[in-house]
């Protein structure tokens, strides 16, 4: 290991002190940082560790003066390598950026200018800073790819970012920031668009590497778990201000402030285990089959929903082949298959690409299965198919036995009524025009259910469920942050009093106590309504805190499904024990918390995934299922 | 692997664990809902930014008072635009005449207000004609998409192929006489095409949005879902075309009517009277500069109002 | 199951540029329909309305039946629509765009004022491309200032100025009363006498490219990937020329390839003011005339023009933007 030469290891490499920072707005100057305290040592880890909003990514881009053009350092002080540069001339700063404080950026899609090849992008880093020139920047640049772990970089050099996998873009960014061997390295959510798999491996790559070169890193995350593994110091930023700093593990066992206790409580990789269950909950779960079978119908007149067809109890395994029915099924899919077809460079050249590969589960109702994986496992096309919004291209998705991908006209409708889903992006799933009001009622007015009135308290109703006041209906989407949204979403959803809500990675784009927040909702939902649920997700740790079925789906394929205990306790697969593996977080013990320990199998390089066709442009998955942000 | 984690090694002369005091940190609740501001739609807040707005206020003040002489000329001067007397002709300003005469003894003031109600109506139902063309035929190119789409916009492409004012030479060429229906239908016909190609994109990017796919399983058809709610989030984009575009008509028109080729010289039109002013340019500039500047106010207040539209639909600079 | 045959084959250059030549081939293949469509169109529009165009040729004095019948034989007017349209694009095809009313062979008369029109039209081009890109990256670099908001205003008085009006003052200003510029263009003019009236041509296209410009260099700059640059230690100058400028350009060629059309239009109003023999005097003479064939073959060719400048643009845009290959 090389520890810096400059300076001595007891003199911080970056020390800021009561940081102010204010945007101009046109509601007035709002201040984004407030007496922010930080500093960073030679050859440390250092993550500030916030929610959306909290001001860390402001604090970090403040250092290398890269804040919008709106907002500036209003008080305090930044001090790098012993030199106050808090409002040194940009010249100065400018021969900073690169040099001594380089930068890995949060998005790898929007990150990198797709009009130059990388290898161009790259050698950019080295000549601004005088690294190199010429035919020894381009050697120089294929030399750090390598570096950053991308494999064939002689050739990927040589390519366009539109040609790299999320995973590829991130390691040419992080070869760009190391470019010319900074002495601090801002890393911003550097792995948070990635599926776990490949965030863990970036980030090992990322650690050695930092190691190896004694690169300070100021690492800024909003995962709590990735923090504590990767860092040796935390500082916890909430609204704008650093509630608490400290040690990582120190932090962590022993959360001072209550902001940091919440955030442990509430982060699924640090603490998760199936929700604590509402008591009609745990008598769904529980119960033994045969009582359950005969509660069903029960529930299911007090919802006021169809009653359904009565059944007889045994105890075979949920696994059944083509034809044969699970009676205790809600939704049951057999062999479902969907190929798409993929555009050649010509037209006459398209060949079929298998999105999802014969599947087969069953949902049992008043349960959740979750269906996990990473981006391009098929997952989302599987929700698409059951919500009949896809047609499979074989296979059959029963619904209480019948078999829905056959489907029109009024049957259908009445589908649409009983089967309902929550997406992913809670800015994109309700739409801007319509009042809160409006947005909740039209399942009802589309089905014709009610007049004004009774619609009217119905909302009320729904709006009460989902915990929001009814003043909210008047109001309109853009006024509502990403959680409240997602609620609204799930009022619209359950306004048909569906037996089945298709969730499509509905949490994922939340942060984490707003995450916790809706998960602890669902599952209220789910004991007081006798919702069954089917979770699609690419995030274990999610999957452990709501699911009591998971399948774990790669490439189309279900490569393992059990009860949520059995995948987590012993999982079957390798591929299943790698994402284990990789939830940051799961191996450090916490009190009243279980960790999660599997030996995780040698790893797949992630960049074999990086000619998918699933990758950036969505050609073909209509409904893309790639960046959880 | 998991390289080890680096906790063993110690950096920092002195590992402090440093808590804020509360008081200065309180904890809120998590996603509380805020109530104090008022509940606005978009429009609502589109409205809100245009009217702080002090392009906004210009163009639109001017445009009221456009409207209003386009609609009652007859109330800023007592002239008739059609009765020419030869014996006055030429002559300077006056009380009378405070735009003075033209050479066939017409009032200027007299030309130009009148002129209003032709650019106006032309500009406007023009607008009117090719938004509903282009709309209609990019939405349903957008919204349908595949053989339709690629049908569509080859049509569209035929009708971008020939250029506004080409085509309209060629239809006014043959046509017996131009009237005011006339100069619009031909307008109408070659310009809707930057329309049809701005909604047909905007409904694309509105269709594939997950509160559209909400709806289809919520029971909605597809016809249901593009009248309320791919068309209303695609709109925005194309209103701010369609303002810009009235301006662009109104000089097309003038254009035609200077060519000789749109509204016969007879009828009381800027264009025609800029090009009847052109002969006597040295002597009588004001000829000229009157209509000239009654149609660069017009068009200007036309394509401010779309500029100011822009930034207030702008859905990028309302973010947060 | 191979899933991925060719993710691990190395990426030789083949597939690429089978990617660029289907990229043009498609284009071509989507030009013919519109071809055709545009052309019929304007053909129909010329002959299929009211009016008889050998009255027209006649003009006032009476014609014979028979020389009558002879005439509508020679330009086909005796045939169903259609086939005259067909056979007048089998002639075009041989470089016969017919016989014009005064004798002359079109394609002479449109050969005698091309090259005059087509040097008005580069400067034209020259001035909305080159002075609309600077003023434009200017002024969004410096949104807010004094210099932008000035260049703004220029540029919204100049679109709402109509060119013919632009012209007026033009010839008026600099013709008349400075005497620095000619007033009337007349045959055969030298680059220096087209300057003027290549101006007043490019002045509405300049004022638009400037307002594309502006707008789309403000937005890519804040765009991630130009902080990132800036993080590398990018001087202010290389990330304006190399991230700024380059991703900013693509509207902006697309918009000039389409303004093409709208330069055609002003050609016509420019040549009659500055009394330029180019095309669009020839366009006009003929539709004061009432020359059916003439109208048609300039227009049509006007049109070809016009495609085939798209047809560059899209080109220029696949070499400007690499994304291109997986657009449809």
């Amino acid at each position: 290991m090389t520890t810096s030469t400059h300076t001595s290891s007891d003199e911080p490499l970056l020390e800021i002190s009561d940081l102010e920072i204010t945007f101009g707005t046109t509601n007035g100057p709002v201040r984004a940082v407030r007496g922010a305290n930080l500093s960073v040592y030679p050859g440390e880890t250092v993550a500030i560790v916030g929610e959306s909003g909290s001001g860390k990514s402001t604090t970090a881009m403040s250092i290398a003066r890269l804040l919008p053009k709106n907002g500036a350092v209003t008080g305090g002080s930044i001090r790098f390598a012993g030199k106050d540069i808090t409002s040194v001339p940009t010249r100065e700063i400018l021969a900073l950026r690169g040099s001594e404080i380089g930068l890995v950026p949060q998005d790898p899609m929007s990150n990198l200018n797709p009009m130059w090849k990388v290898g161009t992008q790259i050698k950019e880093a080295l000549s601004a800073n005088g690294m190199a020139r010429g035919a020894a920047a381009n050697r120089r640049a294929v030399e750090l790819l390598e570096e950053a772990g991308l494999p064939d970089a002689a050739r990927r050099a040589g390519q366009y970012p539109h040609e790299f996998s999320g995973g590829m873009k991130q390691r040419a960014l992080i070869a760009m920031g190391l470019a010319a061997r900074p002495k601090l390295l801002i890393a911003d959510e550097p792995t948070s668009a990635l599926d776990v798999t490949v965030q863990q491996q970036i980030l090992d790559h990322l650690d050695t590497l930092t190691e190896e070169l004694g690169v300070a890193v100021l690492l800024i995350t909003h995962d709590l778990g990735l923090a504590a593994e990767r860092a040796q110091h935390l500082v916890v930023m909430y609204k704008g201000r650093i509630v608490e700093s400290g040690p990582a593990i120190e932090l962590l066992q022993n959360p001072q402030h209550p902001y940091t206790k919440r955030l442990i409580g509430a982060a699924p990789s640090l603490a998760s285990r199936r929700l604590g269950s509402g008591a009609g909950r745990a008598e769904v779960s529980e119960r033994p089959r045969q009582e359950r079978t005969t509660a069903a119908p029960e529930r299911a007149a007090a919802t006021g929903a169809p009653a359904a067809p009565a059944r007889q109890a045994d105890g075979a395994a949920p696994e059944f082949g083509y034809g044969e029915t699970d009676p205790h099924a809600v939704i049951q899919v057999q062999d479902l298959t969907k190929e798409f077809p993929i555009r050649g460079s010509v037209p006459w050249r398209s060949t079929p690409f298998t999105a999802v590969d014969r599947v087969s589960f069953a949902i049992e109702r008043g349960t959740t299965t979750a269906i996990v994986g990473e981006s391009g496992s098929g997952k989302s096309t599987v929700a698409q198919m059951v919500l009949k919004l896809l047609d499979p291209t074989s296979g059959r998705v029963l619904f209480e036995g019948k078999d829905v991908t056959t489907y029109k006209g009024k049957e259908l409708k009445s589908l649409r009524r009983r089967v309902q889903p929550i997406f992913q992006n809670p800015y994109g799933t309700l739409d801007p025009m319509y009042s809160i009001y409006s947005t909740i009622e039209e399942p009802l007015r589309l089905h014709g259910i009610g007049d004004a009135k009774s619609r009217e308290a119905k909302v009320r109703d729904l709006l009460d469920k989902v915990a929001l006041p009814a003043e909210m209906m008047r109001r309109y989407p853009n006024e509502l942050s990403g959680g409240q949204r997602q609620r609204i979403a799930i009022a619209r959803a359950l306004a048909l009093d569906p037996e089945v809500v298709i969730c499509d990675e509905a949490v994922s784009a939340l942060d984490v106590l707003v995450q916790a927040q809706v998960l602890e909702l669902l599952n209220d939902l789910q004991s007081e309504l006798g919702l069954s649920y089917l979770f699609i997700t690419h995030d274990l740790a999610v999957v452990r805190q709501i699911a009591d079925r998971t399948l774990v789906m790669e490439k189309g394929r279900v490569v393992e499904q059990g009860t949520t205990d059995q995948v987590f306790h012993s999982p079957q697969e390798d591929y299943t024990k790698r994402l284990l593996a990789a939830i940051p977080g799961g191996s450090i013990p916490l009190a009243g918390a279980e960790t999660i320990d599997v030996e995780a199998p040698a790893p797949v390089v992630e960049d074999a995934e990086a000619d998918g066709p699933q990758d950036d442009g969505g050609v073909i998955d209509p409904f893309s299922e790639a960046g959880h942000v | 692997m998991r390289s080890e984690p680096r906790h063993s090694r110690t950096l920092r002369p002195s590992a402090e664990h440093v808590v804020a005091p509360l008081d200065e940190t309180p904890l809120g609740a998590v996603d509380a809902v805020d109530t104090t501001s008022a509940p606005r739609s978009m429009w609502a807040e589109a409205g809100r930014s245009l009217i702080r707005n002090p392009v906004f206020v210009i163009s639109a003040v001017l445009i009221l008072i456009i409207l209003v002489i386009a609609a009652f000329p007859s109330l800023f001067t007592s002239q008739d635009p059609n009765y020419g007397d030869i014996t006055a002709s030429n002559q300077p300003p006056s009380g009378e005449h405070p735009f003075g005469t033209t050479r066939q003894g017409y009032d200027v003031l007299a030309r130009v207000l009148y002129g209003t109600r032709t650019s106006v109506m032309v500009g406007f139902f023009t607008m009117i004609l090719a938004t509903l063309i282009g709309g209609i035929l990019g939405a349903l190119a957008g919204y349908v998409g595949g053989i339709f789409d690629a049908v569509l916009s080859r049509i569209t492409d035929i009708f971008f192929a020939i250029p506004l004012i080409l085509g309209a030479i060629v239809i006014a060429n043959r046509a017996d006489s131009m009237n005011v229906p006339m100069v619009i239908l031909v307008l109408g016909v070659f310009g809707w095409t930057n329309v049809a190609r701005i909604m047909r994109g905007s409904v694309i990017s509105v269709k594939n949005q997950d509160f559209v796919t909400a709806s289809t399983a919520l029971g909605a058809n597809p016809v249901i879902n593009l009248v309320k709610h791919v068309v209303p989030n695609a709109i925005a984009p194309v209103i701010v075309t369609a303002t810009v575009n009235l301006g662009v008509y109104i000089v097309a028109e003038a254009t035609l009517s200077f060519l000789g080729v749109g509204l016969p010289s007879a009828s009381v039109s800027w264009g025609g009277d800029i090009s009847d002013a052109q002969p006597a340019l040295r002597t009588q500039p004001m000829m000229l500069f009157y209509p000239s500047m009654a149609l660069a106010i017009t068009v200007l207040s036309f394509i401010m109002l779309g500029d100011a539209v822009r930034d207030a639909l702008d859905p990028k600079a309302r973010k947060r | 199951m191979d899933e991925r045959p060719s993710s691990d084959a190395p990426c030789s250059l083949k597939p690429k540029v089978t990617d660029v030549i289907w990229y043009i081939g498609r284009r071509l293949l989507q030009m013919i329909p519109v071809f055709l469509g545009a052309t019929l169109i304007v053909y129909l529009m010329a002959f299929v309305s009211s009016g008889d165009p050998i009255a027209a040729i006649a003009g006032d004095k009476p014609i014979s039946p028979a020389v009558a019948d002879k005439l509508r034989a020679q330009y086909n007017l005796d045939k169903p629509v259609v086939i005259q349209w067909l056979i007048y694009l089998g002639n075009l095809f041989q470089g016969d765009f017919g016989i014009g009313f005064n004798g002359r062979p079109i394609i002479d008369q449109i050969k005698a004022a091309f090259p005059v029109t087509f040097r008005l039209a580069i400067i034209a081009i020259v001035i909305e491309t080159v002075f609309g890109v600077v003023a434009g990256v200017i002024s969004g670099l410096r949104k807010g200032t004094l210099i932008d908001t000035t260049l703004l205003m220029v540029s919204l008085l100049v679109i709402a100025v109509p060119t013919f009006v632009i012209g007026f003052v033009a010839q008026f200003g600099l013709g008349v009363k400075l005497g620095i510029a000619p007033v009337n263009v007349g045959r055969d003019p030298s680059w220096q006498n087209l300057l003027v009236p290549g101006v007043v041509l490019g002045a509405v296209s300049f004022a638009y490219v400037l307002r594309l410009t502006r707008t789309s260099i403000a937005e890519v700059a804040t765009a991630d990937h130009v902080r990132t640059a800036t993080a590398k230690g990018l001087s202010r100058g290389g990330v304006v020329s190399k991230h700024i400028l380059r991703n900013s350009l693509i509207p902006v060629v697309t918009f000039i390839g389409a303004d093409l059309g709208a330069l055609m239009g002003g050609a016509i109003v420019t040549e009659g003011i500055f009394n330029i023999n180019g095309i669009g005097s020839l366009l006009f003479r003929a539709i004061n005339d009432g020359e059916s064939p003439m109208i048609v073959s300039v227009v049509t060719l006007l049109v070809i023009i016009f495609l085939i400048a798209n047809l560059i643009v899209d080109l220029l845009y696949a070499v400007l933007d690499p994304r291109i290959r997986y657009a449809k």
